[in-house]
């Protein structure tokens, strides 16, 4: 909740405009106190519709401290003829003596159908220069995003959101070629590839990841694309070769996929189960099968990931991986603050999750 | 025939290829001892620091806790002891399912630390935790008591062999004081090591935990612009500073018998200036860097009595002003013995007789009821061998000088001659500033949170080694054995000032303390 907020608005302005208010709202801040200090760590475009704009507006506000530095939010409605905007500069402390308030800006800028073909041109002058700048249109608009990619190093997307999966992981594989793409449906899945890697980093478990012969993931039948990436990560990681999958069962509630995995010297059976009993996107479960007789599950629940293993021997255990669930809100923030980090895992196990799209027809998660 | 899955094999193993890219590395799964489970820094740090932990997911998939202690409770009451100090003193709202599900863990053993029945009762304990499967969980005890404790637990776990457990780790987690002196800390280390590797060993320093400290290395190794001027060519002096306003709380037990120079300096401050002055490692493994903080500590001559009223100065807090009100001296203190002569206030300085270093004044300060609290790193450079500006001109320029700032504002700020905006060439210093609060989004873990979490994966990097202990407290113990044989009348300092006018007289040439 924001303490302290200074506001500048204009109708029908330009960039230059709401460039310079930008900075006398800054200089009339630190003037105001030197305790005031502007946050310099990322840019952060959103490019919104205008109608879902309250929408986003929320969400962001729930990322707290992940919150970019500047944020500017192209506010889109076709039929808008003039450029509108406000900006904020706001610190969510007081400044007290000897403390810092950090001060965060948010730029909103009001565009229409003419405006799409100079986004650059608006939002260029906007951003900070020399910070890092991700960029988000988290209500598609691929043409918006073509025409700012030059402005960015980074953008935020949720491969679950696209309703097609092969469009999901086409998309992604795109953009990837041109910057690095953080993908809200990859850092859902990140508790869970900890938590694998975690049970197989005993020495004495690794030789295990060499021999497993099936891995089931449960998911939100929203989420296929999500769990598509978990298993194009142990297969990049582990070196398989995945096969096209194929649609075991289909209902409204998203049904099975079935697939395969080759290693050097044996198969993988893979399957993509929708469990229409969990109410958030992600994953719901993680089951991994070894030629060893060894069996590891882990179950979404309550105050982290519900573990049981059975080594194949006759001894079974059950034990909660403990964590809080980050919530949306959470995920959203853990998104804005990788743009500033580089994950080395995901473009691979984005490719090898493309190997597994079934062939032909239109998908839909 | 093969073995069990998490059964022990001979040959060695391959890296875990899913490790790649995770922020978090894997933690083997651990039970945490906690001896002096019920005591302060338990209450207020290392719960807390657990519960965060947990928090995050950055706990081992298997996780136990076993406070142990003096006082005789049950475990119900103990885990709602714990919950009461991770409510008050967490950094953030716990979460209800991860707290029960930690407190769910939580086993208590009552007992005086030299009953051998503390440990057979413990011993049972952590074998409880094994005994539904069969993989063998590591075990880190953490000696959080008080420190003539130390070698009694030490010892009476090496009785009952609980310093080993086959096929797993045995870690000893020992907080500081780590002695009060060389021949202490010297003893210390014998015992312990009679009955543990170095390896198993991590001595806190809790300072090393901090970011900022940590971000002393970065910020001296991964940029190419300080290292060509990092030595005697072009450093004049360095300062390192850690003052407190605050008086001494409800500490007057620990500290009257410790004093700022075993407080501090002994400890904190002398690796602050380790991580000034130490030569980049070959790689960032706990033996490389220890090795090179180790040489930097023996490159300081060790202080020889004579000398010591040249090299070190210390003073009490007498009554002042802080925070607006009036506060009492040092003397008056609850808890202080009236005649007390231990020192509120510590400045030495110190020479690293090295090729880098030779000739270049390092001055530690640090002190309680000062002006504010601060810990910082300044580090001046030589004047510029010649100033063409006419005289005016030349008034304002000062040599530059670099502060890294490690509490509270944490940062560097680097000072810089710059021309005032006029129709004259007339400069002054200005500061070209970078704030952590204002260039990341994270928040930083508690110091706690890593040196547990780096313990408990046997990363030793943030921990003090034997001899490196050993080497702070050669530098150290001249002087405390001087202060001692000549125990006053001690300089005195108004509460909430600069700390005592006498400690200027350390200062060679034209150096100046830092207005605190």
């Amino acid at each position: 909740m924001s303490t302290s907020d200074a506001v500048w608005s204009e109708q029908n302005t330009t960039p230059d405009k709401i460039e310079a208010a930008l900075r006398k709202l800054l200089a009339e801040r630190h003037a105001e106190s030197e305790s005031f200090l502007p946050a310099r760590v990322l840019n952060m475009i959103a490019f919104v519709e205008d109608e879902w704009s309250g929408e986003i507006a929320n969400r962001l506000r729930g990322v707290g401290r992940y919150a970019a530095s500047r944020l500017i939010v192209l506010s889109y409605d076709p039929k808008r003829r003039q450029i509108d905007a406000r900006v904020s500069v706001a610190s969510e402390q007081n400044p007290e003596p000897g403390q810092l308030a950090v001060l965060r800006e948010t730029v909103i800028v009001r565009v229409g159908e003419r405006h799409l073909d100079d986004l650059l041109t608006i939002a260029d002058p906007l951003v900070v220069t020399d910070l890092p700048t991700l960029l988000w249109s988290p209500h598609g608009h691929p043409e918006a995003v073509d025409e700012l990619l030059s402005l960015a190093q980074a953008a935020l997307i949720d491969s679950i959101d696209e309703p097609v999966w092969r469009d999901a992981l086409d998309r992604a594989c795109r953009l990837s070629e041109q910057l690095y793409v953080v993908d809200l449906a990859w850092l859902r899945s990140t508790p869970w590839r900890e938590r694998v890697a975690a049970a197989f980093d005993p020495p004495t478990m690794r030789p295990e990841l060499h021999t497993l012969n099936a891995v089931t993931v449960r998911h939100h039948p929203d989420s296929t694309v999500a769990a598509m990436l978990l298993l194009g990560w142990l297969a990049s990681r582990l070196h398989w070769k995945l096969a096209h999958a194929e649609i075991v069962s289909s209902d409204r509630h998203g049904g099975v996929l079935g697939g395969r995995a080759h290693t050097n010297d044996h198969e993988v059976k893979l399957q993509l189960r929708a469990d229409a009993s969990l109410d958030v996107p992600g994953l719901a479960g993680v089951e991994l099968h070894s030629a060893s007789g060894l069996s590891l599950r882990l179950d979404r629940g309550p105050g982290g990931l519900h573990a049981y293993r059975d080594d194949g021997s006759g001894h079974e255990r059950e034990w909660t991986v403990l964590g809080a669930s980050r919530g949306e809100a959470g995920i959203l923030g853990e998104g804005i603050r990788q743009a500033l980090l580089r994950d080395p895992t995901y473009g691979p196990a984005l490719a090898a999750a493309q190997e597994m799209l079934p062939d032909g027809q239109a998908l839909v998660s | 025939m093969a073995a069990q899955p998490g059964q022990p094999t001979a040959e060695p193993q391959p890296e875990n290829p899913l490790t790649a890219g995770l922020e978090r590395m894997p933690v083997a799964p651990t039970t945490l001892v906690i001896f002096g489970a019920t005591g302060d820094l338990a209450r207020r740090k290392l719960l807390p620091a657990l519960y965060n932990l947990a928090h995050d997911g950055a706990l081992p998939e298997r996780f136990h806790l076993v406070g142990v202690s003096r006082q005789e409770k049950a475990h119900e009451d103990y885990r709602a002891e714990c919950e009461e100090a991770i409510r008050t003193f967490s950094r953030r709202t716990p979460d209800e399912n991860v707290l029960k599900r930690l407190l769910d863990e939580v086993k208590y053993v009552p007992g005086v630390f030299d009953d051998d029945s503390v440990y057979s009762e413990l011993a049972k304990v952590l074998d409880g935790f094994e005994d539904s499967g069969s993989d063998p969980l590591n075990r880190a005890f953490y000696l959080s008591t008080a420190p003539e404790f130390f070698p009694v637990i030490v010892e009476k776990l090496g009785d009952s062999k609980l310093n080993e457990h086959e096929s797993a780790e045995v870690r000893l987690i020992i907080e500081k004081p780590f002695g009060t002196s060389l021949e202490e800390a010297r003893e210390l280390n014998r015992r312990v090591l009679a009955i543990f590797e170095e390896q198993q060993i991590f001595r806190i320093d809790h300072y090393l935990g901090k970011e900022t400290v940590q971000n002393l290395l970065a910020f001296r190794f991964a940029n190419g612009m300080f290292e060509p001027l990092w030595n005697r060519n072009y450093i004049d002096y360095v300062q390192i500073t850690a003052a407190e306003d605050l008086g001494i709380g409800t500490r007057a037990g620990y500290y009257d018998h410790a004093g700022a120079l075993r407080d501090l300096i002994q400890n904190h401050m002398l690796q602050l200036l380790c991580h000034v002055a130490m030569e980049p490692p070959v790689s960032f493994t706990a033996e490389e860097v220890r090795n090179e903080k180790v040489k930097v500590l023996h490159s300081i001559p060790q202080p020889k009595p004579q000398n010591v009223d040249e090299l070190a100065v210390r003073a009490q807090y007498g009554p002042g002003h802080a925070g607006g009100e009036d506060v009492v001296g040092y003397l008056e203190e609850k808890g202080v013995a009236k005649a007390s002569t231990t020192e509120t206030y510590a400045a030495i300085r110190l020479e690293v007789d090295n090729w880098r270093w030779a000739g270049v004044p390092f001055y530690i300060r640090t002190g309680k009821r000062l002006a504010r609290k601060i810990t910082e790193i300044a580090v001046t450079l030589k004047p510029v061998p010649h100033l063409a500006f006419s005289e005016g001109g030349s008034l304002g320029v000062q040599p530059n000088q670099l502060v890294l700032t490690v509490q509270p504002n944490e940062g560097v700020s680097l000072r810089l001659g710059a021309k005032i905006p006029g129709t004259r060439m007339k400069i002054r210093p200005v500061n070209m500033e970078f704030l952590y609060g204002t260039s990341f989004l994270s928040q930083s873990p508690e110091a706690y949170e890593r040196l547990i979490t780096d313990a408990m994966r046997g990363d030793a990097t943030l921990f003090t080694r034997n001899d490196e202990v050993e080497a702070q407290w050669q530098i150290c113990d001249p002087i405390v054995g001087t202060w001692e044989d000549t125990p006053g009348p001690l300089h005195q300092y108004e509460a909430g000032s600069q700390g005592p006018s006498e400690a200027d007289k350390l200062l060679l040439d034209d150096h100046r303390w830092r207005a605190i």
